[in-house]
């Protein structure tokens, strides 16, 4: 029998590691180990994100459990010289509270997070290319499962039960949705995996599909096998090249071993899937202009109905889901609507990845369960504010509202927060201290929508050059009397009779803005400004576009 | 793969490697490697516990390094731990000396008396 290697160094290649070296650190550290003849000793495995966006290139040691951060090609003759070879860890290079298999008796909130993980639970611990180790933590059991015991319905029954809402930003019940789909008739239907990820602030899609390809693939084939599509597409960015990669070896893996292809497991269930890649348009992120990209057209959204459940890809019955979404389905048939429905909250059980970033001592990713508050987040995950005080937070992207100290109490799930009129978003949190200006931040925001607006239809388009301006004068203080007033009256427009979300999102950063700090946008005014030309209302700029 | 009894089999062969990573083996051998134990032959010790151990199909076990332990004229220097038990050190532990402790101490449980350090 071969000596199975003594040690592990798990070293965390993901989209924010790659661009600072991860991939050359990685190369240089197993050919270091080569060099001192430690290869059959200490194995090098490249493994999704820690969770942790500040650290550098991060590696864990196991079974160890010593984690070292800010590695660079550098530094590694020196580590695996002390490590390795002398079996001294090098102190200053280790992230002090960062244990990748924390002890449940003495680690703190953050460092738990694992034991409660759905989605993410293999991120950082497995390498994401290797389906074996995938298969070691019951990768694709559900969908054994499903396929011996269950039938579709008890398939659809079971998401039904569980509560699952989607996580893409609408949180529309995803058995509900699926059950439109799997109602209809037709020679073939589709599901697609929406990893259009393109909100700004917004990477936890991505940091899923290179921690873990397999759930992503294992959710999908389980929505197949539940709606009786037999082909699947993964819509992906294209500037997620880590993602495509890792996606494309995980399918290639999984057809090998026959758990995507004809009869998957001896059942009577045929399913595979393509990756498809997106051109980069915030737009094609809604699903019917995601669904006409795919199809080769300029990506604009289409009247609705008929919804893709009727008539999506091809004209063909189509479910979309978002990559989180999917990613939790596994969770649910291995386990049981009821296990998933102890965590978190009632109205929307289960648990939400985060990427939180701003004015924090610790950005990354996490997952948390939706019962957990906005304090809750700042203070036991993201370390609290660096530097600063707490003055708001965005919810879920740019498209997201703006939370007040007041709101710091309020759960993190669309029932808690649709109370106090908030809703909850695509999973960023952006949290802000003093130093940053409302108006400041409302023009920041304005100024990616009207980039990306398609042009489709007028209140989209004129409406967000108009906010752009509008709110590059409340910024630099010379606001005209009745600026805040039309800007509600706009957002407010725009939110009603646009054509898709896009069109109707600014409405959200602009209100909560509003809401909380009205004095403040106030204050962008000059009160002896004379306005030059008649107010645009949303009426005028209709009436101007005929 | 052609059904699910084949991905079983897959799965607790995978899971294997996996709980050697994790670090919750029962038995833990540190192998002292400071410039004192490597000079004395400590990597020879290292090499020669993961050949036995694997001789020995025993998968639940840990070989970890650890620098000098102050005791440099007994290198090379190893520590058995074993769940629930006391630690055992050994001294001058070469290839041959491994084969005695992975066969008796950690295969049949007796201690090796005339190897032992402290």
């Amino acid at each position: 029998m071969k000596a199975k290697p003594r040690a592990y160094v798990m070293v965390s290649v993901d989209a924010n590691t790659v661009v600072i070296g991860a991939r050359e650190v990685k190369n240089r550290l197993a050919a270091e180990i080569g060099l001192r003849g430690l290869g059959d000793e200490v194995r090098v495995v490249e493994t999704g994100s820690f969770g942790s966006v500040s650290a550098g290139v991060v590696a864990a040691v196991m079974p160890d459990g010593i984690v070292y951060g800010h590695l660079t090609v550098g530094s590694i003759a020196r580590l695996v010289e002390e490590h390795f070879v002398k079996g001294r860890p090098v102190r200053e290079w280790i992230l002090p509270g960062e244990h990748p298999l924390p002890d449940p008796e003495t680690a703190d909130a953050r460092q738990l997070q694992h034991f409660g993980r759905i989605v993410l639970d293999n991120c950082g611990r497995i390498d994401p290319d290797s389906i074996d180790e995938s298969i070691a933590n019951d990768g694709y059991f559900a969908l054994g499962k499903a396929l011996t015991e269950m039938t579709p319905a008890a398939v659809i029954d079971g998401v039904k039960a569980s509560c699952l809402r989607g996580r893409g930003g609408a949180g529309f019940p995803t058995g509900l949705k699926w059950s439109f789909c799997a109602k209809e008739v037709a020679d073939i239907k589709y599901v697609i995996c929406n990893a259009d990820e393109g909100e700004p602030g917004t990477f936890k899609d991505r940091l899923i599909m290179e921690g873990d390809p397999h759930k992503v693939i294992e959710g999908m084939a389980l929505c197949g096998y539940a709606i009786g599509a037999t082909q699947g597409y993964i819509y992906i960015r294209g500037e997620y090249r880590l993602s495509i990669e890792r996606m494309r070896a995980a399918i290639d893996a999984a057809r090998r071993h026959g758990l995507l292809g004809r009869k998957i497991l001896g059942s009577g269930f045929d399913f595979d899937i393509d990756i498809k890649i997106g051109a980069g348009a915030y737009v094609c992120g809604e699903e019917t202009a995601l669904i006409e990209s795919m199809e080769g057209k300029r990506g604009l959204p289409r009247v609705k109905p008929p919804f893709p459940a009727q008539k999506g890809f091809r004209g063909k019955p189509t479910n979309v889901n978002n990559v989180e979404t999917l990613a939790s389905v596994p969770f649910i048939i291995h386990h049981g609507a009821e296990a998933f429905r102890a965590i978190g909250a009632a109205g929307m059980p289960g648990t939400k990845v985060y990427t939180i970033l701003g004015h924090i001592a610790r950005p990354g990713l996490i997952e948390v369960p939706t019962s957990v508050t906005l304090r809750d987040v700042l203070e036991d995950y993201a370390g609290g504010m660096r530097p600063g005080a707490f003055k708001m937070a965005q919810l879920g992207g740019t498209a997201g509202e703006i939370l007040a100290p007041e709101m710091l109490d309020v759960p993190l799930n669309a029932d808690a927060l649709a109370k106090t009129g908030h809703t909850l978003g695509s999973g960023a949190i952006l949290f802000m201290n003093e130093s940053v200006g409302v108006c400041d931040f409302l023009h920041a925001c304005i100024k990616f929508f009207a980039h990306e607006s398609c042009g489709n239809c007028n209140p989209c388009r004129n409406g967000m050059a108009v906010l752009l301006e509008l709110t590059a004068r409340l910024k630099a203080g010379k606001g005209y009397p009745g600026d805040v007033e039309l800007m509600e009256e706009l957002v407010m427009g725009m939110k009603s009779i646009a054509f898709c979300p896009l069109g109707q999102s600014p409405a959200a950063p602009v209100l909560s803005a509003l809401r909380y700090f009205r004095s403040e946008v106030r204050a962008g005014i000059d009160p002896d400004a004379i306005r030059p030309n008649p107010e645009h209302t949303l009426r005028t700029l209709l009436q101007l576009a005929g | 793969m052609k059904n699910l009894d084949e991905l079983r089999k897959l799965r607790d062969e995978a899971r294997q490697v996996l709980d050697q990573r994790g670090g919750k083996q029962r038995v833990r051998v540190t192998v002292c490697m400071g410039t004192c134990g490597i000079a004395a032959g400590a990597r020879d010790t290292m090499r020669a516990f993961m050949d036995e151990l694997a001789a020995a199909g025993l998968g639940d076990v840990a070989v970890t390094a650890a620098g000098c332990a102050g005791f440099c004229e007994k290198e090379p220097l190893v520590e058995i731990e074993i769940k629930d038990e006391k630690p055992v050190r050994y001294g001058h532990v070469d290839p041959a000396a491994v084969r005695r402790i992975v066969r008796e101490h950690l295969v049949q449980g007796k201690i090796v008396s005339d190897l032992m350090f402290a």
